[in-house]
């Protein structure tokens, strides 16, 4: 079954109508108070959040909690493809592999979305129909530099294409030179973007590339900016620039999610992207969510893997923990 | 996790306890041997399951005027030892010692009741700096910063709490060593099994017969070790009470004591900090070690303009601290060190509940057997309430407010101890500005409860004297030279 978050537009969001987040209103009226506001928040000290990020790093996960663990981070995963090189026959492969990620074990679950330029929407709808979502990057993915008339065309593309879910990158070069409510509307003008004619919305994941950001008071900043806009989710980077997800950024997210919900009652998911590459690594990024955010995003509705060679390390993991062996890789499909 | 496929349960991941093999008896370790003491023998048990883990000699004042006289005797050698030399047999220590660090951080954590996570990551690496740290400085006194040829002072009696049992082991047989000395320690009576465990390291490490001696007991033990008239220097950690009596029976004679007593540590959040991190640091203040820590940020002094918010994240975040097994790696807080410490806790919380203090724990289920005691916090507490002043050694939190700067260093230093103090805000010239006020031998800015070797650490009025760690640390073994310069 796949997420239901483009199903269900606005799930979990109580809308502009909810005090909470309508109080927010006079925060992004102007430059000015956007600023005030973003600056406003309590900094992150970066040795103190790196070491709580190791900490949680340490938790031991064994046996049913691991069995338990690696299933859910399947079916996290976007499933992703974004090369120069990728053609029909590559994302329908990819899109089959999304529904049965191994095709010996039926008890495997599905991914929760296959994730692919725009122009491969159709190509992957037509393997995978309403069983997987279907994400598009968009907004001249991945630098974010081209007119915003441009971005706009891209994302309805994707969206009239079928797309459940845009995954959009923010100007960051706006972000770095201190134009918050350029940042600002831009993502709400995406975010109209991904309307479509029924009411409903493509699903918007807003890419604050993290690693261009550079310190976590960026960030912490970048994901509040964001959710203000109306991004569904934050998500960390393209996956093209390096360092892409890591675990502290992640931290500073989780943070900045859980405390947008107490603020305002509006929940918005989280998807580390790019990076990472080992089940261990995922299942720490699972115990983070479990114990910065709370159970409330342990599904994947509210947060996600964005990876391509992770699946397979999950599976193999997976396998051993279910036989007592260590297949290589031969026994799993190359995608 | 059955019921609700959201939920997340750990497993138990507990570590393997077969590593280390407990002795049914130990004995006293005196001249680079096991012998049998000649006091009643007394139990160590397992904080965590009250199982009885062996039987401990118990020194009497014969044993330890032998331990006394086989210092003695090693340090004619070990004093005139080459520095270099003697930096020899501490490094292979430290080596052992990482060497043999998971076997350690076990039984620390089953004599102690400390989760071998802070067994396993702090205590034993620390303990290995400590050593390395101290064992660079052998052949080097001569920049201690007390003269061109520096003299050890001699035998040393060191008397350690059970918090720490190892690592404080380190802080004190570390640089007394290294210096030349030749030492007689008394570890805590509920956790003499680490200490036990590096007299072994001493014989595997060829450690010359006679400089360090280990003499286990109770309070009687300790008092005959810091009053044999042969002993050169008393190094002492634990209660400020008993270091007034050490103090007491010391006075008149020529020996030199550090004593590192009590502490009653204020961690100042003010509205300009990075709250997530102050949030971790108030944890791992208080709750660190179950809060059996003599420098505990145990004083949570809140600036009002962001008291409710931090109050609110620090809530949540104690409701996902892991309680139970001290084995289990995903432990965050062990058992209470004895029953009786876990009396003195409950009773100083009772005191605090009758007071007016507001208590709260999150929810969370104790082990039936053993002691146990959940993370605590108290809001609504004023400098007058006891809960503020008393050092309740355990993981209970007192909060106060403050309005200003000039308040909050009021209120910190409104005690009569000053071993540490933390600081946070991201506004560096206050972090310099309350340094500077804060009467406290340590001042933590924006974390809490690092330690390092070369750092020095002790306290102001009631937390005591002498320094110990860094270059400071030497000076507690050592006196400069009378010779020198003739």
């Amino acid at each position: 079954m796949p997420p239901t978050v483009s199903t269900e537009p606005n799930q979990g969001r109580n809308q502009g109508s909810s005090p909470g987040l309508s109080a927010y209103a006079d925060v992004t009226a102007s430059e000015t108070s956007l600023r005030r506001f973003l600056h406003g928040l309590p900094g992150v000290d970066q040795v103190g959040a790196e070491a709580r990020a190791a900490q949680l790093g340490t938790r031991s996960i064994k046996t049913t909690a691991k069995a338990h663990a690696l299933d859910l981070a399947i079916r996290m995963v976007d499933l992703t493809t974004l090369e120069g090189q990728d053609t029909p026959g590559k994302v329908r492969a990819l899109a089959n592999k999304a529904l049965r990620p191994d095709p010996s074990d039926p008890t495997c679950p599905s991914v929760a979305a296959v994730c692919v330029y725009g122009d491969m929407v159709g190509e992957v709808k037509s393997v995978v129909g309403d069983r997987v979502n279907v994400a598009a990057v968009a907004t001249a993915f991945p630098s974010g530099r081209a007119a915003m008339d441009i971005k706009l065309a891209d994302t309805r593309d994707a969206v009239e294409a079928g797309a459940d879910e845009i995954d959009m990158v923010i100007d960051r070069g706006a972000f770095l030179a201190g134009h918050y409510l350029q940042v600002f509307e831009e993502i709400v003008a995406v975010r109209e973007a991904c309307q479509r004619p029924d009411g409903t919305h493509a699903h918007l994941k807003v890419i604050m590339e993290t690693g261009e950001l550079q310190t976590y008071d960026n960030v912490r900043r970048a994901s509040w900016l964001s959710m203000l806009a109306g991004g569904d989710f934050i998500k960390t980077s393209t996956g093209k620039v390096q360092p892409a997800a890591t675990l502290p950024v992640t931290l500073i997210m989780l943070e900045a999610v859980r405390d947008f919900r107490e603020a305002t009652g509006v929940q918005i998911g989280v998807k580390p992207a790019g990076g990472i590459r080992t089940a261990k690594d995922a299942i720490k990024y699972l115990v983070m969510v479990n114990e910065v955010a709370g159970t409330d995003w342990l599904t994947p509705d509210w947060f996600r893997f964005g990876a391509s060679t992770l699946l397979n390390e999950l599976l193999m993991q997976r396998t051993k923990l279910a036989t007592g062996r260590y297949s290589g890789p031969d026994y799993f499909t190359l995608d | 996790m059955a019921n609700d496929p959201n939920v997340f349960e750990y497993a138990p991941a507990p570590e393997s306890r077969s590593i280390v093999d407990i002795k049914p008896s130990y004995g006293l370790f005196i001249d680079g041997e096991f012998v049998d003491g000649h006091g009643s023998a007394f139990k160590s048990i397992n904080p965590a399951t009250e199982e009885t883990l062996a039987e401990i000699a118990e020194a009497d004042d014969a044993d330890v005027d032998k331990a006394v006289k086989a210092a003695r005797k090693a340090f004619r050698t070990w004093s005139r030892m080459p520095g270099k030399e003697r930096s020899k047999y501490l490094y292979r220590i430290a080596r052992i010692i990482q060497e043999r660090s998971r076997e350690l951080a076990v039984l620390e954590s089953i004599d102690n009741g400390k989760p071998i996570k802070e067994s396993r990551d702090v205590d034993v690496p620390v303990v290995a700096a400590h050593f390395f740290y101290y064992a660079g400085w052998a052949d080097k006194l001569e920049y201690a910063g007390l003269g061109p040829n520096p003299q050890p002072l001699g035998v040393a009696a060191q008397v350690i709490p059970w918090n720490f049992p190892l690592l404080m082991l380190a802080w004190k047989v570390a640089p007394a060593l290294a210096c030349g000395n030749t030492v007689v320690l008394k570890p805590a009576e509920t956790t003499p099994l680490t200490a036990l465990l590096f007299a072994e390291i001493c014989q595997q490490a060829d450690l010359p017969p006679g400089v360090v001696n280990i003499v286990t007991g109770a309070g009687a033990t300790g008092q005959a070790v810091v009053s044999h008239p042969d002993v050169d220097k008393v190094a002492f950690t634990g209660s400020t009470d008993v270091g007034k009596a050490i103090a007491r029976a010391i006075a008149g004679t020529d020996k030199k004591a550090t004593l590192e007593l009590g502490g009653k540590a204020a961690n100042i959040v003010f509205d300009d900090a990075a709250l997530d991190q102050a949030v971790e640091g108030i944890v791992s203040g208080i709750f660190f070690n179950q809060g059996h820590v003599c420098c505990a940020g145990s004083r949570l002094l809140l600036q009002e303009s962001v008291a409710d918010e931090v109050m609110a994240k620090l809530k949540r975040r104690m409701g996902t601290l892991r309680v139970g097994d001290p084995l289990d790696k995903n432990t965050d807080i062990g058992a209470i060190n004895s029953a009786e410490q876990l009396a003195r806790i409950r009773a100083l919380a009772e005191i605090g509940e009758d007071e007016g203090a507001e208590r709260w724990s999150p929810p969370c289920e104790l082990p039936s057997a053993g002691f146990w005691f959940p993370p605590t916090v108290f809001t609504g507490v004023s400098q007058a309430h006891r809960i503020a002043r008393d050092e309740i050694f355990g993981p209970v939190l007192s909060v106060l407010t403050f309005r200003t700067p000039s308040e909050a260093v009021e209120k910190a230093n409104n005690t009569p101890y000053g071993l540490s103090a933390g600081v946070w805000t991201e506004k560096g010239s206050r972090i310099l500005h309350m340094a500077d006020q804060l009467r406290a031998g340590v001042v933590w800015a924006n974390t809490f409860n690092k330690f390092d070797p070369a750092s020095p650490f002790g306290g102001y009025k009631e937390s005591g004297y002498g320094r110990e760690g860094g270059r400071q640390g030497l000076s507690a073994y050592l006196k400069a030279d009378t010779k020198a310069g003739a």
